[in-house]
């Protein structure tokens, strides 16, 4: 991370402030802030059931915190969708993969484009100049991206077909799709062999490069969050106990309480 | 007065007939605890059930022998089920099963109607359908020594069954599977047991509700639409619940029949057969777990 | 096969299969099918509930809404007709096709309402209400009838630009028209982006809407069609196979039996239904003559009809677990198999001389 990026770390572009969210009695995330800056790659990292997935869900609106606020590029996000959210530029993928299983790469990628298309039923009914301007425009984009995560040769297979690694590159290639400006990756080389999470890192690597993507995953390889990662969060019970960047954070004394002796390297 | 004792004679009624669609909606409810399939053809059961029995008293057994036997049958459907359509498709989603039941139910109707035939059958349990004279002479209550015969043999076989649920092993065993179907098998709670007698006492319910609804409308394949007002039923009380099918049959009941009665006239009548459908419909947009369900978090 | 939309790319397979249907559909048939039988027996109520059955397949196959109320809809649309017909002079027969449609779909939207709080049987319950409400409001209000009270009305004729079209094969050709004219859009949107955002809310709705699908709209939109095509289905069976409007027709019964074109068919493909269209219409016709030629008649004839559907549920059953795609990819295996079979015969003649 020494040379020159093309795209340096800018301001904040997602602000999480004084976020909570309890199910009944159950405190998920309690009174956590941070700061995302544009253009940088954030990881989160905590124990298991210390609140992570929950907090990229409030982020992009699968739930609704009771209380605190999120402001994405300065404007808060108030009680909204998760649609309005895409559409807005923040895109994900799930931690336990969120695909649709009965579509082939390429639809599912598709349906990553789908925030570009303003072609309405009818126009698609009867095959009208937009519909088919818009068809093909964004096929031969997601072409783009089937190329650049090296999935050409399955792009017509119906995901339930394919491998765990390979249905975690599609998850990936389907959130690339949106061009979001920030991408919210859950767990995205969670049950990979060393060799594939390498070829994961790289990608999400080169997207932030050529792209600039601000990207804030969550994963649980210390070694991968280190190599990746500009700052890090750290969480536990719901509690933000440490931020920033990786070095920093891995010396950290409450870090390393939280995860009670693990070595973290 | 009278006009309230007219009004009061609606409300009996209609919770009377309530309590003929807890009885259905109550066999429903057994088979979504133990395997959380929606049994669609709970409805044909009943038909299935009733039809075989009247059809065994008409060959001349009594009816102890013929009650017994038909039960035998709701117990060898049950263990049929389980064994061809059930086991097949564990683990599939619960809409692939949804419509497994229902291909399931027209097996039944259809199996029954070829066996024992199409025409309607008239079922005499030996009850009039006629006003209780003591009620009718002391009140000036006009209600059916039929009606109030199902209301408390239905009321009963409910209790029956709350109890055993309640208190016996196979009842703390179909609580666990209800809870945890993986962790209640690896404990070593006979998974398979446990659904057949799910299975059979939902068998025996639909053959009392067929009996019972047979005395009044005759059997006849009428009873199998009778039975869908189980759905909206089971709305209103939660899937899970036997506290809940009775409480949703009645308000089923009491509503079906006072708008009927006090505002199906305007209407030319006939509101009894969507009504308690668009009573369900309200439910569905305000309180979708029901009165007595459980509230659905879905996690991510 | 070609998985994009028609007209899009004109892909070959397309183009191909679409001049074959043009030529059997009105040039095979209307030249060799001599007899009325097959017209308003087969054809004509086959194509209709084909038409009906896509409805059924783009609410439940597409998006994966479990839908039971194909019938109220076709009703809708059938009563919409005639009171069109009846009450807007000047209006062109395909005009009021158009408008029954509409307004089908406007029903289709308000009990579709519910599919945004719901799924599975809830759904079905809810979907169930518009069954039964439609049923009875057409029942029992006078107008919808023209105050009728024999309970049976009489079908207006057709009449394309001042043309009757009352004999079997020109309602069959009215009938091929419409159904042909629909089926290409309805292959275009599933195809399509529509087609796209309905596939993703059925398969996974949380990620679609991550993804910046809108569910209300998604949803919607797949109930508005789906009524939409029932409608038109309902208006032309109604006018052409049934000749009559009585609400009766399109009881409960119906709405099972398009159900389970659809997951006969198989779930998800235009051309499953209408495979499951001509399976659930034609079974019934094959079982009644075989019962003819091997029992003489003597089973009776409602015992032929339970022992019907006792066929179609244990049909139901064992399509389910042994190829939910149904019979739609059962013809698609066939195919390919003898295909893959031609080829390897061509691969061995190849591999020959240099052997």
């Amino acid at each position: 991370m020494t040379q020159a990026r093309n795209y340096p770390l800018g301001d904040p572009i997602l602000e999480v402030s004084n976020i909570s969210l309890r199910f009944g009695g159950v405190k998920a995330i309690t009174d956590t802030s941070f700061k995302v800056l544009a253009h940088e790659i954030r990881a989160i990292i905590g124990p298991n059931g210390a609140g992570k997935s929950s907090l990229l869900n409030c982020i992009n609106g699968v739930y609704k915190p009771q209380e605190g606020s999120i402001a994405f590029k300065g404007q808060v996000l108030d009680r909204i969708s998760p649609n309005i959210v895409a559409r807005k530029g923040i895109s994900r993928t799930f931690q336990n993969l969120a695909l649709f299983k009965r579509m082939s790469v390429l639809d599912n990628i598709l349906v990553g484009r789908q925030l570009h298309m303003a072609a309405n039923f009818l126009e698609v009914a009867c095959q009208l100049p937009r519909a088919r301007r818009e068809e093909r425009e964004n096929r031969a984009r997601c072409e783009e991206i089937v190329e650049f995560l090296e999935i050409g040769d399955i792009r017509h297979t119906p995901v339930a077909k394919l491998p765990y690694g390979l249905q975690k590159k599609v998850e990936l290639g389907r959130a690339l799709a949106t061009e979001a400006d920030v991408l919210l990756l859950d767990e995205p080389m969670a049950g990979m062999n060393v060799e594939e999470k390498r070829e994961m890192c790289r990608f999400i690597l080169k997207v932030n490069d050529e792209i600039g993507t601000t990207m804030v995953l969550i994963e649980h390889d210390m070694g991968v969050v280190m190599d990746i990662s500009d700052n890090v969060v750290v969480l536990d019970y719901g509690k933000v106990i440490a931020e920033g960047p990786p070095a920093e954070v891995r010396s950290n004394q409450a870090v390393i309480d939280a995860y009670l002796g693990v070595a973290i390297d | 007065m009278t006009e309230f004792l007219f009004f009061f004679e609606v409300v009996l009624a209609g919770m009377l007939a309530g309590t003929m669609y807890s009885l259905v909606a109550l066999g429903f409810v057994l088979i979504y605890k133990a395997s959380s399939t929606f049994n669609f053809a709970q409805g044909a059961m009943v038909f299935f059930a009733v039809l075989a029995f009247v059809g065994l008293m008409e060959l001349g057994l009594p009816f102890g022998v013929a009650f017994v036997a038909t039960a035998l049958l709701m117990v060898a459907v049950g263990y049929c089920t389980e064994r061809l359509v059930l086991e097949p498709l564990m683990n599939q989603s619960h809409d692939t099963m949804l419509m497994a039941t229902i291909g399931l139910g027209f097996v039944l109707e259809g199996l029954a109607q070829a066996v024992w035939g199409v025409e309607v059958r008239r079922l005499d349990l030996g009850i009039g359908d006629f006003p209780i004279p003591w009620l009718v002479d002391n009140l000036g209550l006009f209600v059916s020594a039929l009606d109030v015969t199902a209301g408390v043999v239905a009321a009963a076989l409910i209790g029956t069954l709350a109890l055993l649920f309640k208190y016996t092993k196979m009842g703390l065993g179909l609580r666990a599977v209800a809870d945890d179907p993986g962790a209640a098998a690896s404990i070593g709670i006979p998974l398979k047991n446990i659904m057949l007698a799910v299975w059979s006492a939902a068998g025996i319910v639909a053959l009392v509700a067929g009996m019972l609804w047979g005395a009044r409308a005759g059997v006849q394949f009428a009873l199998v639409d009778l039975a869908l007002k189980a759905l909206p039923v089971l709305i209103i009380g939660g899937f899970s619940s036997i506290p809940g099918a009775i409480v949703g049959g009645l308000i089923i009941g009491v509503t079906e029949k006072t708008l009927e009665v006090y505002i199906g006239p305007y209407f030319g009548g006939g509101i009894e057969g969507w009504a308690p459908y668009v009573l369900a419909i309200f439910f569905l947009l305000y309180r979708p777990e029901g009165l007595f369900g459980e509230k659905i978090i879905r996690r991510v | 096969m070609s998985d994009k939309p028609i007209f899009m790319t004109f892909a070959r397979s397309d183009v191909t299969n679409f001049v074959v249907l043009m030529i059997v559909a009105f040039a095979v048939i209307p030249l060799t099918v001599g007899s009325d039988y097959w017209y308003t027996s087969i054809l004509i109520p086959w194509l209709c509930l084909a038409l009906a059955a896509i409805g059924q397949q783009i609410v439940m196959g597409y998006t994966g809404q479990l839908a039971l109320g194909a019938a109220g809809f076709m009703a809708a649309g059938a009563f919409a007709c005639f009171n069109l017909e009846l009450r807007v002079p000047g209006l062109p027969f395909a005009g009021s096709l158009l408008l029954s449609g509409v307004i089908a779909a406007a029903f289709g939207v308000l009990f579709g309402l519910p599919s945004l709080r719901v799924r599975g049987i809830y759904l079905m319950v809810a979907t169930l209400a518009s069954q039964f409400f439609i049923i009875w409001m057409i029942d029992k209000f006078g107008w919808f009838k023209n105050y009728d009270t024999s309970g049976i009305i009489t079908a207006q004729d057709i009449e394309i630009f001042g043309r009757p079209f009352t004999s079997p094969v020109e309602m069959y050709l009215v009938v091929a028209v419409v159904v042909i004219v629909l089926t290409i859009p309805a292959i275009n949107l599933t195809r399509g982006a529509v087609g796209r955002s309905w596939m993703a809310v059925r398969d996974m709705d949380i990620a679609a809407e991550s993804m910046g699908i809108s569910l209300l709209r998604t949803k919607l939109l797949a109930f508005a069609i789906s009524a939409f095509y029932c409608g038109v289905a309902g208006a032309l069976f109604a006018f052409t196979y049934l000749k009559s409007l009585e609400p009766v027709a399109f009881d409960i019964k119906l709405s099972f039996e398009i159900l389970f074109m659809v997951i006969l068919g198989g779930l998800g493909t235009i051309n499953g239904a209408f495979i499951g269209a001509a399976f659930i219409l034609l079974f019934p016709v094959v079982l009644n003559s075989l019962g003819n030629t091997y029992f003489h008649g003597m089973i009776d004839a409602t015992i032929m009809s339970a022992i019907e559907q006792v066929v179609f549920g244990a049909l139901i059953i064992l399509f389910l677990i042994y190829e939910p795609l149904g019979m739609s990819k059962l013809w698609t295996n066939l195919r390919q198999r003898m295909f893959s079979r031609k080829r390897a015969g061509d691969a061995r003649a190849l591999r020959k001389p240099a052997g």
